[in-house]
């Protein structure tokens, strides 16, 4: 599903990622830890297809329609309802069934009832269940989440261990955490960053 | 059939989050009635129709600036260019989605600034309206190439302007000549062919822009 060799990411002259390989599998769970500045963002940003790498290679088995990815901004237009936001990302990934995978997704995530408010009127954890409804709308084969549990309340995070235990084996997952503990039980790999 | 189903989707949003911030359409109208308030108590009364022409063209110019550097806001302020990026459409439709949304609100401005314009200094030819609906393609397909460029660098308010204005020379010069000559049909034909041409480019190589 995923390989990486020798894998590497500059800017600059400031070196971020330096001999990185991977082989992630259909089906793994494969959590990447490490401490703040370790690489972990760029890493999923150039698993995602979002960035290149400046050494090495790496190929994903999948195309951009088959990808999820949870960044640390949630990617959803704040003065858009929830809704709109999923609707337009619907349309552009061709979700058959739109507005039933909508609606199930919304009520899951427990946010049917505020489905037409503005995102800007949204807590911080309530935008990350949104942007975690973006990220599952179109049933993605490879999902890349970065800090999936970010201000997530215990509820929120109770759901996304849920989702995460429905999705284990059917679905690839490469997500960053600092909290690699919490999803240790489905885990199947682990990348440490220094 | 799906690519304009996707520039369709993407223009609604652009569409949308203009009427409920309202920052981008409000900004440009009033910048160009009062640029033609000022500049009717400042030229000379009787002053010509070349100077006249002249200053609408520059109007329109720096009002369709005004929308440019708007155009890529909320993508910039909520980092959401990562989420359409990674859409599978093709990139180049995003890029046609901002420049149909700011094509409407410039032509959405000029439908008040027009009479205006007419009303202050020498009535208004009908080919001078022609040649504005073409430039104001070439204007929003090159700015709004421009304008997504611009966003991922530190100078952006800085760069749209001195990237965009040298492309809108052309335009500048399409526009004036079709609005004080007999027979604009020469010029109009020009600014068919900037559009076309510079159109077709920022098409292609949108998606350079983008990536990385």
């Amino acid at each position: 599903m995923l390989t990486a060799r020798k894998l590497g990411k500059r800017y600059g002259d400031k070196r971020v990622l330096r001999g990185i390989d991977l082989d992630v599998a259909l089906g793994d769970v494969a959590v990447v830890t490490g401490p703040n500045g370790s690489g972990k963002t760029t890493l999923l940003r150039i698993c995602a297809g979002l960035a290149l790498p400046t050494d090495g290679e790496i190929s994903v088995d999948v195309t951009r329609a088959g990808i999820g990815y949870l960044a640390h901004e949630p990617l959803v237009y704040r003065e858009l309802t929830a809704l709109e936001n999923l609707e337009m990302y619907g349309r552009l990934y061709r979700v058959a069934e739109r507005r039933e995978r909508i609606g199930m997704l919304l009520e899951r995530f427990g946010l049917w009832e505020v489905r037409h408010d503005r995102v800007a009127s949204y807590s911080r954890g309530m935008t990350q269940r949104l942007a975690l409804c973006r990220v599952l709308l179109h049933d993605p084969q490879l999902l890349v989440l970065d800090e999936p549990f970010t201000a997530l309340d215990e509820a929120g995070a109770a759901l996304l261990d849920a989702q995460l235990a429905e999705l284990r084996g059917e679905r690839t997952l490469l997500v960053s955490t600092h909290e690699p503990d919490r999803i240790a039980p489905l885990t199947t790999m682990r990348l440490a960053l220094t | 059939m799906n690519y304009v189903y996707d520039v369709g989707a993407l223009a609604r949003k652009d569409l949308l989050l203009e009427l409920r911030a309202r920052d981008t359409l409000p900004a440009m109208l009033l910048f160009v009635v009062a640029t033609f308030v000022v500049f009717h108590f400042a030229l000379p009364a009787h002053s010509s129709q070349l100077a006249a022409s002249g200053l609408l063209w520059v109007a329109i110019i720096f009002t369709a600036l005004l929308g440019l550097g708007r155009a890529f806001v909320p993508e910039r302020e909520q980092r959401t260019l990562d989420g359409l990026v990674l859409a599978p459409c093709d990139r180049s439709a995003i890029w046609l989605a901002k420049a149909i949304a700011t094509f409407a609100f410039l032509a959405a401005a000029e439908v008040v600034a027009l009479p205006v314009f007419a009303l202050f200094f020498h009535g208004l030819h009908p080919a001078t309206v022609g040649a504005v609906a073409l430039a104001d393609v070439g204007i929003c397909t090159v700015g709004t190439f421009l304008g997504a460029m611009a966003v991922a660098t530190r100078a952006r308010d800085l760069l749209l302007p001195l990237l965009f204005l040298p492309l809108a020379i052309p335009i500048v010069v399409g526009g004036v000549g079709a609005s004080v000559v007999s027979a604009p049909g020469r010029y109009l034909a020009f600014l068919v062919l900037y559009d076309a041409v510079f159109g077709l480019l920022c098409w292609a190589a949108f998606e350079y822009v983008v990536t990385e």
